[in-house]
């Protein structure tokens, strides 16, 4: 046991009986007949929130619903398309959450039925929710891009949902022969992971620079600006001089119109037609499709949530957290899921014992390595507004742009450390 | 550095006694609670601050005076004034020292955090039992490192730094990146460091060179 402290702090706590606990998790909740939780989609946000649901009320039966038998972190995906990484090394599995008592049901939710609150899975199975919590990341939209479809994806991989999609990309790049060009067609925003195409530019980049030098890349964006912009177009210019083109939303007029898979051609809202060896089109998304289905959904395709519960402000009692809800305020990353399944569980709980859910905190991480030695990250800490119409930045910031080599260098050993422990956070 | 014995009742009993709960200086009502203070720390310090490495650090088992010195410097920056103002700010943390300290992300974190919510998150991590981490280590340079630790380190790093005895610092167990910045930082005057350390570093820089540090860090590892 840590010595924890010395005279100063014993003056003020006085050596009296405990009024309250640290460290003891939440509290325990003595409640009559057990509640139910069910969660879809176990994934960054999803994983984390059935844990906490958990972890604060034992008593809760909490059920876990996950159409895979392992999760691929789209995190870290993009040095597995670049080679540093095995593919293998961001295949994870539920059996941390499953030794915890959840229930892990590996089937598709196929329905919702929000008066009976029942789930129905793929597999004919219907579960019973006191609360639903529904973590289901994104679906591609596959009509926004003329010729871009399931099988489009085939030829030109999106690579959005990391699996055998990000193995896919990797084995092309590694098929295509020196001297050839990557495209890759990042969408307009909102979208997952705002840094993540510009990461996979610096990842390809640096597979081409060691094993394909006189190749090119080609970055047709939907957007005249991006995530950590300043950081990556000063590491293309330090790293890969001379390799990197970026076309601006204003100059392909929004982005891509058309994909042709036979001729492996691209063609911009603008008009002008490019030939790549290999295209990486990440197309505009939307909210998980149960998401959709249940009604979860506004016009914009994400879903409008309380943002100190994640309560569906269009269905009660369900909550939706991850990259399928409008978050106000915080990005669509990893991190910050994390971050939401944490106050949604801590919400979930309270409301399920009638009380009042206690003051959230958010935060956010999110690490871009554009070499073995050079990495950046963006960090900041939330509050949620007075008038709670959004999660305000109160600290933080990027990388600053004077780094030192060997900043930039501890920040891709710190970016490994996020990923180990972000991973033991949500499955362990 | 100071010296206080503290009876281990007494301490059993503190362990379990939060700080006095503030209301939140940023003006939204009550502060969040230790586990959702905490679990911002935990996706990348590790579950109960116990890092699975390599480099982020484990905080599980720091003595909170220390956890909230590192914050505090952290939080403002290099303006150690500020930081041991808000330090001096609160009577309970009359013992807190404040050293500068070169962040990658922390110092853009920090500030984030109001001295209650900090002081939370120290006595959570202080709570838990120090963390350490299996890793390799080179144990030829983990022998001379124990002799080197012995003759320099020990007197406050007791138990061959596993101690965390008069709110010392636990170096055993800490992961090996973490120990090598924070070294490397010490030497490069990045990071400040009490007196008698300061000596002491620099007879070992003197008579050890580099090798020196590396045969530290790798004790350090060495330990399970």
């Amino acid at each position: 046991m840590a010595t924890l402290t010395r005279r100063g702090f014993l003056k003020a706590t006085g050596g009296i009986a405990a009024v309250g606990t640290v460290g003891m998790g939440f509290p325990q909740l003595a409640l009559g007949g057990n509640k139910n939780v069910v969660v879809i989609g176990g994934g960054a946000a999803g994983a984390v929130a059935a844990k906490h649901v958990k972890l604060a009320d034992p008593s809760i039966n909490v059920t876990l619903i996950e159409a895979n038998d392992h999760y691929y972190t789209c995190f870290m995906s993009n040095e597995v398309i670049g080679g540093d990484r095995d593919i293998s090394t961001i295949r994870h599995g539920y059996e941390g959450l499953a030794s915890r008592g959840i229930q892990v049901v590996h089937s598709k939710a196929t329905g919702v039925d929000t008066d009976a609150r029942t789930v129905t899975t793929e597999g004919g199975d219907s579960f019973p929710y006191d609360r639903l919590v529904v973590s289901p990341g994104i679906d591609l939209k596959w009509d926004a891009i003329e010729g871009y479809d399931m099988a489009a994806a085939e030829a030109m991989p999106h690579a959005w949902k990391a699996g055998s999609q990000t193995a896919l990309l990797r084995s092309q790049l590694e098929a295509m022969d020196d001297g050839g060009t990557f495209i890759i067609c990042p969408p307009g925003n909102p979208f997952r992971c705002p840094p993540g195409p510009y990461e996979r530019v610096c990842q390809v980049a640096h597979y081409f620079k060691e094993h394909k030098p006189n190749s090119k890349i080609l970055v047709l964006d939907a957007k005249d600006k991006f995530s950590k912009m300043g950081l990556f177009t000063q590491g293309w210019e330090r790293r890969y001089d001379g390799m990197i083109e970026w076309v601006s939303g204003t100059d392909t007029a929004g982005g891509i119109a058309e994909v042709n898979t036979a001729d492996m051609t691209v063609t911009t809202e603008f008009g002008d037609t490019h030939e790549g060896a290999v295209i990486n089109v990440i197309p505009p998304q939307s909210a998980g499709q149960i998401a959709l289905s249940a009604g979860l959904a506004d016009d914009s395709g994400w879903c409008p949530i309380h943002l100190d519960t994640f309560e569906s402000k269009l269905v009660p009692n369900v909550h939706v957290i991850g990259d399928a809800s409008i978050a106000t305020g915080l990005p669509k990353s990893g991190y910050a899921a994390n971050s939401e399944g944490k106050v949604c569980a801590a919400a979930v709980v309270a409301m399920l014992a009638d009380e009042e859910p206690g003051t959230p905190s958010y935060v956010n991480t999110c690490y871009s390595l554009i070499a073995p030695d050079y990495g950046i990250s963006v960090a900041a800490v939330y509050r949620l507004a007075e008038d709670k119409s959004k999660v305000a930045k109160v600290a933080g910031g990027l990388t600053p742009s004077d780094a030192s080599d060997e900043m930039l260098a501890r920040e891709v050993q710190y970016a490994y450390s996020w990923y180990n422990n972000i991973v033991a956070d949500m499955f362990a | 550095m100071h010296s206080q014995f503290i009876p281990r009742a007494i301490l059993a009993s503190a362990l379990m006694l939060p700080f006095a709960l503030h209301a939140d200086q940023h003006g939204d009502g009550a502060m969040a609670s230790v586990e959702m203070l905490t679990g911002a720390c935990v996706a990348c310090h590790g579950p109960a601050g116990a890092s699975v490495g390599p480099a982020t650090p484990s905080l599980a088992g720091l003595p909170a005076v220390y956890f909230i010195g590192a914050m505090l410097s952290y939080k403002h920056g290099q303006d150690l004034d500020a930081a041991e103002a808000e330090a001096a700010s609160d009577p309970e943390l009359e013992d807190v020292e404040v050293f500068a300290r070169h962040g990658t992300i922390m110092d853009r974190l920090a500030a984030g955090y109001t001295l209650a919510e900090i002081k939370t998150m120290a006595q959570y991590f202080a709570s838990k039992s120090v963390a350490l981490a299996t890793q390799e280590f080179d144990a030829e340079l983990a022998s001379k490192g124990e002799a080197l630790h012995s003759d320099n380190c020990e007197k406050c790093h007791e138990e061959g730094g596993r101690s965390t005895v008069d709110d010392m610092v636990p170096l055993a167990g800490q992961w090996k990146h973490y120990l090598q910045y924070s070294l490397a930082d010490f030497h490069g005057g990045a990071r400040g460091m009490p007196k008698k350390m300061k000596s002491r570093l620099e007879e070992v820089m003197e008579t050890e060179g580099e090798d020196g540090l590396a045969a530290l860090i790798n004790y350090y590892a060495s330990q399970r």
